[in-house]
């Protein structure tokens, strides 16, 4: 099975997203029908990610004990326990993409970082997501890093892309 | 409320409007299976198993949680029917760990039943099977999710009887699995140890740590002196570990069979449950007379105080500094008892036998070895109690009834009643009326704070003051008070506290039954009522009046709360993190 991954990354949230935090969760518990689900939404809005840090402040905010709050956050694939890297390298998986070959490429990738998919490194600098089709089938295989775009991929391109990112500050 | 007719298999019936299915097939004499459902905690038609047919419906329901309405016809025994349980449970039976051989739960496993029942082929389905992971990092308990059907009656009972809520359901469909927040070992959560969701628990998924090979080896030890000592509820809820009846009092056997194991000395809890009476008797009519906090609370359930650390670490004053029944007692054993035999305490060995899973945890507790060595070695469960039973060849239901040995094994009405809810606190105000008024109270029965009621509160008239307690059960009910203490909206003097709703005879180490029998049968309360039935016709029924004690006082303690009391019998408590 897919186990859940935990982050090894230190959170490093700030006053000003905890105040932001607090002012949602009022609001929510204020509203006709105060959910979990919307807290964590709220929150990863806020945050990025959903750290144990952010969801005791869920639990103990809106009344429920912890492992409910985390069971919401696992149950749905659209919340993340991991922050993005510094560096979010991201792999389409969509059809197109994978039929030329993007399955390697996430392959080669986890292995010049060391890291498997939707993990982030121990330092927060990368991230590897494999992701649904994101728009030009056209550049099939295709690779993204932040807002960057990398197509017609080959494995053999993927050492060079990860170094130059390395050497990056 | 309105009523409504309904034919179920062409039986009428008239229930109430909302009666489940299930419920009206019950009234109609007739049984659906049924597997995640647990009376008042856990409907949630997850399960699949107690699925009908409904004369116009398209689908199946699941009868545990649609309600009937006017003219409803129910079929619960057609082809139809059967055929989809059969698939259900053989789908589950796909995904399951069938060690059956060697599971605890062999020939008490209600997935098994269910298998037998239905007709199912074990092997109708191979495939891949969903990761397993086993979390044996309590002292306590071990979970083991490959034998886990997913039923959630765990996650019900720690969340809506105990307000405890540490285990869930993470990750979603084939992933799906019983643990923690963040994948987190039990053991550095604030789970309190009672054990509720082993008793609850269906399959061989979640079972106490089992120490039975241990106890064993320390028999078999010619250098060690063994103690075994039975907690008070443990004799009302052995026997149906040998096929007798919910509620037999199988005291003598148990005592016989303890023997016959090889013991040096059958000694019984009750002793220390008398024991905790003079002290906390003795605490509480300080605390009243001197200004000290009240309302002082009991200590003897050690999940409840394990969740008052967790969950009300503000309030731990308010918890009588006395530690348990299983406690005291052995700290008398490595002490007095240990220098009548003239022993190193290091060589005796004490084996409490317990309706509980958390006594495992508070016996390695720190504030819990008077003598320098743990107050007590083992602390196993009734079910471990009826395996070494079976193990050694003893033919349980053939033997004598016999008495325990003096002078550890003698015991007073009051201890025995510890093992029900209010007992502690009838106990107490036994000796307390006593000792404020100097004469007996007009009766021995205080008849209000018994029964399974989960609040309970009475006002007793004590030698002119007007003594208000409670008497709670069941953590979720605790925390509704200890809220209010909290506010300062509680006026009682005296607070009794069960984690285990019902008390200990309803304990998680108590013995296992199905959920068919829990839904049907009220069985704390007939463990119960065969330890009030015992009180009554005993002769001694206050603490004060134990000549075991009046002697160990005279020879050893002095007085209650004396400072070789305090340091042999007396504990503290620590804050712990909420989640």
């Amino acid at each position: 099975m897919a186990e859940i991954k935990l982050t090894t990354v230190t959170f490093k949230g700030t006053a000003q997203q905890e105040a932001e935090l607090r002012k949602v969760l009022a609001e929510i518990k204020a509203s006709e029908h105060p959910s979990v689900m919307t807290a964590l939404q709220r929150a990863q809005g806020i945050y990025g990610y959903l750290p144990i840090e952010v969801q005791t402040i869920i639990a103990d905010e809106m009344g429920v004990s912890l492992e409910e709050v985390f069971g919401v956050a696992t149950f749905y694939s659209q919340f993340t326990l991991n922050p993005k890297g510094q560096y979010a390298f991201g792999v389409c998986l969509g059809t197109a993409c994978y039929v030329k070959g993007s399955g390697d490429i996430v392959a080669k990738l986890q292995e010049c970082l060391d890291l498997k998919d939707g993990e982030t490194s121990a330092d927060g600098k990368y991230s590897i997501a494999s992701t649904r089709c994101v728009g030009c089938c056209g550049l099939a295989p295709v690779m993204t890093v932040n807002d960057e775009v990398y197509g017609r991929l080959t494995v053999k391109d993927v050492p060079g892309i990860v170094a130059k990112y390395r050497a990056m500050q | 409320m309105a009523l409504v007719n309904v034919k179920i298999n062409n039986i009428p019936v008239q229930v109430e409007e909302g009666t489940t299915i299930l419920e009206a097939a019950r009234i109609a004499g007739i049984k659906i299976p049924t597997l995640c459902y647990l009376k008042d905690v856990n409907a949630i038609g997850a399960c699949r198993v107690c699925v009908c047919e409904i004369k116009g419906a398209r689908s199946l329901v699941a009868a545990c949680v649609y309600p009937v309405n006017e003219g409803m016809e129910v079929f619960t025994n057609t082809k139809k029917v059967r055929d989809s349980r059969k698939a259900t449970v053989e789908l589950l039976l796909s995904n399951h760990n069938k060690d059956c051989l060697s599971c605890v739960r062999n020939n008490n496993c209600e997935l098994q039943k269910l298998s037998l029942d239905l007709g199912c082929d074990s092997h109708k389905y191979e495939g891949v099977k969903s990761h397993s992971h086993i979390d044996g990092s309590t002292p306590y308990l071990i979970r083991d999710n490959s034998k886990c059907v997913l039923c959630r009656r765990c996650v019900a009972v720690c969340k809506e009887y105990q307000s405890v809520a540490v285990i869930g359901a993470n990750g979603r469909g084939f992933d799906t699995h019983i643990a923690c927040a963040f994948e987190k070992p039990l053991m550095q959560t604030s789970c309190v140890g009672c054990g509720q969701c082993i008793v609850a628990c269906p399959v061989g998924a979640l079972t106490e740590v089992d120490q039975t090979e241990e106890i064993l080896k320390a028999i078999a030890d010619p250098k060690k002196r063994v103690i075994a000592a039975p907690a008070p509820s443990v004799r009302v809820g052995l026997g149906e570990e040998f096929g007798f009846p919910i509620g037999t009092n199988v005291e003598g056997k148990m005592v016989a069979a303890l023997r016959r194991m090889g013991f040096d000395d059958v000694f019984d809890v009750n002793l220390g449950a008398d024991l905790t009476i003079m002290e906390e008797g003795a605490e509480f009519l300080n605390r009243l007379k001197n200004g000290g906090t009240l309302p002082m609370i009991t200590s003897c359930s050690p999940a409840w105080i394990k969740f008052c650390e967790h969950n009300f670490p503000d309030l731990l004053d308010h918890l009588s500094t006395c530690k348990s029944p299983q406690q005291m007692f052995g700290a008398i054993c490595k002490t007095y008892y240990a220098h009548k035999l003239n022993m190193d305490p290091a060589d005796i060995v004490v084996v409490s036998v317990m309706p509980c899973t958390a006594k495992k945890f508070e016996r390695g507790r720190a504030g819990q070895s008077a003598a320098g060595v743990p107050d007590i070695d083992y602390a196993i469960t009734v079910r471990e109690l009826a395996r070494l039973i079976k193990r050694v060849g003893i033919i349980f239901e053939d033997l004598p009834d016999e008495e325990f040995d003096s002078p550890l094994g003698i015991y007073t009405g009051a201890g025995l009643i510890f093992g029900a809810t209010g007992g502690v606190m009838e106990a107490a105000l036994r000796n307390v009326y006593e000792l404020a008024t100097g004469k007996e109270a007009p009766s021995l029965d205080f008849k209000e704070v018994r029964g399974t009621a989960g609040i309970k509160e009475a006002t007793y008239d004590v030698g002119g003051t007007q003594v208000k307690v409670c008497v709670v059960s069941g953590l979720a009910n605790a925390r509704k008070i200890m809220d209010l203490v909290r506010a300062g909206k509680a006026d009682y003097h005296f607070i009794e506290v069960m984690s285990c709703p019902g008390g200990c005879v309803n304990g998680g180490g108590q013995p296992i039954r199905s959920a068919y029998e829990r839904n049907n049968i009220d069985i704390k309360a007939k463990r119960a009522k065969a330890l009030y039935d015992k009180d009554s016709q005993m002769k001694l029924r206050k603490s004060l009046d134990n000549p075991a004690l009046k002697q160990i006082y005279k020879e050893f303690l002095g007085e209650p709360n004396s400072d070789i009391a305090h340091h042999v019998l007396h504990t503290h408590y620590v804050p712990r993190a909420r989640h």
